[in-house]
């Protein structure tokens, strides 16, 4: 059979000693990095990519995928410890793995996250690997229209990430939509909401903001109050998971993997949506939901899962077809570029080591994380022990490093002071920060797709719905709200809201 | 007393003349910084990249990359005109630096003003592509049918000041048909709306658009270059299939901020002139399918000519078409 016999090319490939050294220590570089606060996926991958010049094509390319899993392992590590996300996927996992952390819970978060991640990501290789071309045959026929109607369905699902008041869970997401207008519109040119600094043309940067009204506003509450603070500092009696968790996880991760590597494969904005998604979809579907944002291991257990899924799966455009889908996998093409490897459809006929031992060093990557990580787990959770006078100045400190280091621009520590003052009045109101980052992230995406696809349609709105898989999309999203209008739902959702307030 | 000052003074102004002299001679003595506009692993860091190994072996230095993004590359053309010009900050700018001026009208430097110029690294030819199932065979009937569909026909770009948006532009402006543009935020998403047959036609180098052109993901007409690229063999020349004066290429310069000492720029332009006889980087370059310049283009004098002409060039087309940041 085909398929066995390019895994097993790709095995050759993978398993030389060198590649697995290489695979290993791009993995650790990716985890190190990747763990300081404000450095995601994109930005680890920036700051590592001129280390792997030197190397061989296929074991550069191994390389920059092993610091790929590390640092969104990483990243997740700094969400779930100090509720600092690097990149959007790991703003849903600090919902309720920073909460877990609070309750002497960081152990088992940081298991769960390893867990989901490795088996989502073995998954997510093994569709790459069967049905990579197929697959991106379906993920063309996604236009704007149908990332438009595929994003409405992503923000009315998503009204789940608030546990507390609804109408502040929209003040949320409509603030984050206007921060994230600020910059130069695509289409027009003109700049919006920049105040004359240029900097702001290209937008507020994501880092900032998480690192803002994340980390910055949590370390201000954190000061505030001596009480919450021993919170951090409380004995951890145990790291690995129970039988209870283990029951608890299980779905969720199984859900998550399918629901991530779907997602994953649309170029346009679905690895984005991923861990929202799954998000969303375990507290509707769970019977802890009340427990959500308080330290539910689902909430950590999906999200995780279905942003690895995705990171695997989104590898699929990239490989069939040369273009990248986010900005790890444009730095990825560079990478082939920089090593005289012109990245297309041709990869997979004229380089079948290259593609295939790529392919299997992503299964083996995700092996090396977990086997680096598990023991890493009671070293990650001792930092917590670190009296908070040391820590939140060495966090504060590393998170300004690591945004200086991805654009090398003053003006986004500027920024992420002034966000961490906006994120420090948003909490003291009692407003979440997750759909501020959901609106944030998704808004432009919902803008630019709107605005394109009634371009092509020449200002012809009925595209929507003429176009089937964005008509599909479109009804799911009204049976979605017409569901929850329901009288009996909605009582139930009243139900939350009075043992929680 | 104001005497002895004044001989203070003078003493001390001798003293930095002969240091400043001395720093001349000496210069290189520590790391270069080339400052990058755009992200890691993007076509110009890898032009910056390839180029900037050789030219640190020429002056005995290494060259040190920073990668400051924002606002198509004037963030990065701002720092460098601010910094000290001592000949340690260099910066790589694309076509985009004799385009800012017109695309923002309040740019807080100017491109003629408040730099000196190294030379020409390299110029990238463009391609004009379509989706693969577009009714066209040649670039004839192409912009026959352009015109004749003038109202259906969609252009991709990847966005303001982006390379593919000048060329679509002047295409449109070539053959005298207006057409729907359709901007991306990068080349990456426009490149997959044309494979997925969303839009078009598309203009962009041939570092973005070679290996789907060679994959028969998307449609080739023609490539802006004087003779057929070596890995793009089947592709005509814009002279061949019949429009010659469509000849846009995305060029690359270096730059240091004005007061830099002519001595210094003349070191940093005879180190560019030897990296550019580089093996390697001829080699690595002709498989960019860039074209390698002639020393003679880079020069300080040859460069800044080119520079004020492109930016009379494409200052009225970019006002015509609307897009600028006031």
């Amino acid at each position: 059979m085909d398929l066995l016999a390019n895994l097993g090319l790709g095995f050759d490939v993978a398993l030389t000693p060198v590649n697995v050294l290489y695979c290993f220590v791009g993995v650790l570089l990716g985890t190190l990095v990747g763990v300081l606060p404000g450095i995601g996926p994109t930005g680890t991958v920036a700051i590592l990519l001129p280390i792997t010049f030197t190397l061989e094509p296929v074991t550069a390319l191994i390389m920059l995928a092993g610091i790929y899993y590390g640092a969104q392992y990483g990243g997740s590590t700094s969400a779930i410890l100090i509720n600092l996300p690097g990149e959007s996927s790991s703003a849903v996992t600090a919902i309720d793995g920073h909460q877990m952390a609070r309750q002497g819970r960081a152990g088992q978060a940081l298991v769960t996250a390893a867990v989901g991640s490795f088996f989502a990501g073995s998954v997510a290789t093994l569709v790459l690997a069967v049905a990579a071309p197929p697959l991106t045959r379906i993920a063309l026929q996604f236009g704007s229209a149908e990332y438009f109607s595929l994003i409405v369905l992503g923000l009315v699902a998503s009204v789940a990430l608030a546990h507390g008041s609804i109408i502040k869970a929209l003040a949320m997401i409509v603030l984050g939509l206007l921060f994230g207008m600020v910059g130069q519109d695509l289409y027009s040119g003109q700049p919006r909401f920049t105040f004359g600094y240029f900097e702001l043309y290209s937008g507020i940067n994501f880092v900032s903001m998480a690192v803002g009204v994340f980390g910055v506003a949590e370390i201000l509450r954190n000061l505030e109050d001596e009480a919450t603070r021993s919170v951090l500092v409380k004995k951890i009696e145990r790291l690995w998971l129970s039988k209870e968790d283990i029951r608890r996880i299980i779905m969720p991760i199984l859900r998550a993997t399918g629901l991530g590597s779907a997602l994953g494969i649309l170029p346009g904005g679905g690895h984005v949506l991923a861990s929202f998604a799954s998000y969303s979809l375990e507290k509707k579907l769970s019977r802890n939901e009340a427990e959500f944002g308080k330290g539910a291991i689902e909430g950590v257990a999906g999200p995780e899962s279905a942003n690895n899924a995705a990171a695997q799966t989104s590898f699929i455009p990239l490989m069939t077809l040369g273009i990248p889908a986010h900005p790890v996998m444009a730095l990825i093409i560079g990478a082939f570029i920089i090593h005289g490897i012109t990245p297309g459809p041709n990869v997979i006929r004229d380089e079948p080591a290259l593609f295939w031992g790529v392919i299997v060093s992503m299964w083996v990557g995700n092996l090396l994380l977990l086997i680096l990580n598990l023991p890493l787990v009671g070293l990650w959770v001792r930092m917590l022990t670190i009296p908070y006078r040391v820590l939140f100045p060495a966090i504060i400190t590393f998170a300004c490093i690591g945004t200086y280091s991805i654009g090398s621009n003053a003006f986004d520590i500027y920024a992420i002071a002034l966000l961490g003052l906006v994120g420090y009045v948003l909490v003291k109101l009692d407003c979440e920060p997750a759909p501020l980052l959901l609106g944030f992230v998704l808004g432009p995406l919902l803008e630019e797709h709107l605005r394109r696809a009634m371009i092509i349609s020449r200002g012809d709105p009925m595209t929507f719905i003429e176009r089937p898989i964005s008509a599909a999309l479109l009804a799911v999203a009204v049976i979605a709200i017409v569901l929850s209008l329901m009288p009996a739902i909605r009582r139930k959702r009243e139900e939350v809201f009075v043992e929680e307030d | 007393m104001i005497k002895h000052f004044t001989v203070l003074a003078a003493a001390a102004a001798v003293s930095l003349a002969a240091g400043a002299a001395v720093a001349q001679d000496d210069y290189p003595t520590q790391p270069i910084t080339m400052v990058v506009p755009f992200s890691a692993g993007g076509p110009t860091d890898t032009v910056t990249r390839l180029i900037a190994e050789p030219m640190g072996k020429a002056l005995g230095q290494q060259f040190v990359i920073q990668n400051v993004t924002g606002a198509g590359g004037t963030v990065a053309a701002g720092q460098v005109a601010n910094a000290e010009p001592d000949g340690y900050t260099v910066l790589m700018h694309h076509i985009g630096m004799s385009t800012a001026p017109t695309l923002y009208p309040n740019l807080p430097y100017d491109p003629l003003e408040d730099f000196e110029t190294i030379g020409l690294v390299t110029e990238v030819p463009m391609t004009i592509v379509a989706r693969k199932d577009f009714p066209a065979e040649t670039l004839q009937e192409m912009i026959d049918y352009v015109k004749e569909h003038a109202d259906e026909v969609t252009l991709a770009n990847a966005g303001i000041g982006a390379a593919s948006q000048l060329c679509g532009m002047l295409f449109m402006d070539a053959i005298g048909t207006q057409l729907t543009t359709v901007p991306y935020p990068g080349t990456g998403p426009a490149l997959t709306d044309l494979v997925g047959g969303q839009v078009d036609i598309m203009c962009d180098q041939t570092t973005n658009t070679t290996g789907q052109i060679l994959g028969g993901e998307v449609k080739a007409y023609a490539v802006t270059a004087e003779e057929r690229l070596a890995n793009l063999p089947d592709v005509p020349t814009t002279a061949e299939a019949g429009l010659g004066d469509f000849q846009l290429r995305i060029w690359h310069g270096l730059y240091v901020p004005a007061g830099t000492d002519p001595a210094i720029v003349e070191k940093l332009s005879s180190a560019l002139q030897t990296a550019l006889q580089d093996q390697n980087v001829i080699d690595r370059f002709a498989e960019l399918g860039t074209t390698v310049v002639s020393q003679d283009r880079a020069t300080p004098e040859a460069h800044t000519e080119m520079l004020s002409s492109q930016i009379e060039l494409w200052a009225p087309i970019i006002k015509a078409a609307g897009v600028t940041a006031e």
